[in-house]
């Protein structure tokens, strides 16, 4: 599935990069984490955040990462692509329970959490989700091609998928 | 982040020994678990970022088995336990005496469920009591749970309480492994444990009381 003819840009965990075709960006190990791809489809930019918390507002220290946080992480790649948010298009994957036990309930619950807040700091941009893989309980690897705008995802368990 | 300031070498070096402690406890029960002798490497205590704790377990995509609980009382923190596949396998065909048991079989069997949880479950306790005695401080694990699949995906999750404090995580790596002849059922299986950041103060306060 994933082409290595282009260099593909790697994203760490709660980190943000941009790209512009013919180069792809990825991501790999998702689990409750959400990777979040903003596309401009006529330009073929896009950038991909991989998120590990729903607000900045969890953060204990002063200075952080934007990319961790879906608040400020979305706001920062808006910037950084530089165009009008109603040009961009998103694509959103992840927020899987890897775990299924009750008594760390807010550790397990991070995946949903995660999931809401991407969506609701989407739609305050307006920004339109034009294909989504999320939830579930296995581990995502994807990689975005901005040429095509498709989102290649894999999983151990269920295989590989496009959106 | 000011626990950069406050440890010194002297007190990592106390809980690498703290970890040595119980990483060695946990080397006697996994060998009386599998009948076969089980030595450990003398663990390391890193600060690490998380992508770096995660390049530690083999990297994002690598497929493992990973045991996760949490650690409750005086301190709290998150306790991963994590065998590649095939370790993870021999292990169960060790444990449940069946030598066709398959690791790879979805859904997994419970047979092979329940031998690889069981064995977190004896690992930590042995771990988390020789840790907690050598420290002083009054630790218990919670129920283990087991999830198969990709590193990355697995270890995210117990980072939970660390990321909120920072984009590092203090982690204590440790790697037990069978000796002897090069055996078909040979063993490596890697222990993390990684406080959280709540409990700096707590920890490293023990550990000068006792240095």
């Amino acid at each position: 599935m994933i082409s290595i003819k282009h260099q593909v840009i790697k994203v760490g965990i709660g980190d943000l990069k941009t790209v512009t075709a013919p180069s792809r960006i990825s991501t790999a190990g998702l689990g409750s984490c959400v990777a979040v791809i903003l596309y401009h489809p006529s330009l073929k930019t896009a950038g991909l955040i991989h998120i590990m918390l729903p607000d900045s507002s969890l953060s204990r220290t002063q200075s952080y990462n934007p990319g961790k946080f879906a608040d400020t992480g979305i706001k920062e790649l808006i910037e950084r692509l530089g165009f009008p948010p109603s040009r961009l298009r998103a694509k959103i994957a992840g927020g899987a329970q890897m775990f299924q036990y009750e008594s760390f309930e807010d550790t397990m619950r991070i995946g949903p959490r995660n999931i809401d807040a991407v969506r609701i700091q989407l739609q305050l941009f307006q920004i339109p989700i034009t294909g989504e893989d999320v939830g579930g309980c296995s581990g995502r690897t994807i990689e975005f091609d901005p040429s095509s705008c498709k989102l290649y995802i894999r999983t151990i368990k269920v295989g590989e998928s496009i959106i | 982040m000011i626990y950069k300031n406050n440890i010194t070498p002297a007190l990592f070096d106390q809980l690498t020994e703290a970890g040595n402690i119980g990483a060695g406890n946990a080397a006697t029960s996994l060998s009386a678990i599998l009948g076969k002798k089980i030595e450990m490497k003398v663990p390391s205590v890193k600060m690490v970022s998380f992508d770096e704790m995660i390049d530690l377990a083999g990297g994002p995509e690598k497929e493992v088995a990973g045991i996760f609980l949490r650690i409750d009382g005086e301190i709290k923190g998150s306790m991963f336990f994590i065998l590649s596949l095939p370790q993870a396998e021999a292990c169960v065909r060790l444990m449940t005496d069946n030598p066709s048991f398959s690791i790879y079989t979805t859904p997994l069997s419970k047979i092979g469920f329940s031998a690889l949880q069981e064995i977190g479950n004896i690992l930590s306790g042995s771990y988390l009591s020789a840790f907690s005695d050598f420290t002083g401080i009054s630790l218990f694990p919670t129920v283990p749970s087991l999830c198969i699949d990709m590193a990355g995906a697995i270890i995210s999750q117990g980072l939970f309480e660390v990321s909120q404090a920072g984009d590092q995580a203090i982690v204590i790596d440790t790697v037990l492994s069978s000796i002897g002849k090069k055996e078909i059922l040979s063993i490596e299986a890697q222990f993390f444990v990684l406080p959280d950041p709540d409990s700096y103060d707590r920890l490293f306060e023990s550990l000068r009381e006792i240095q």
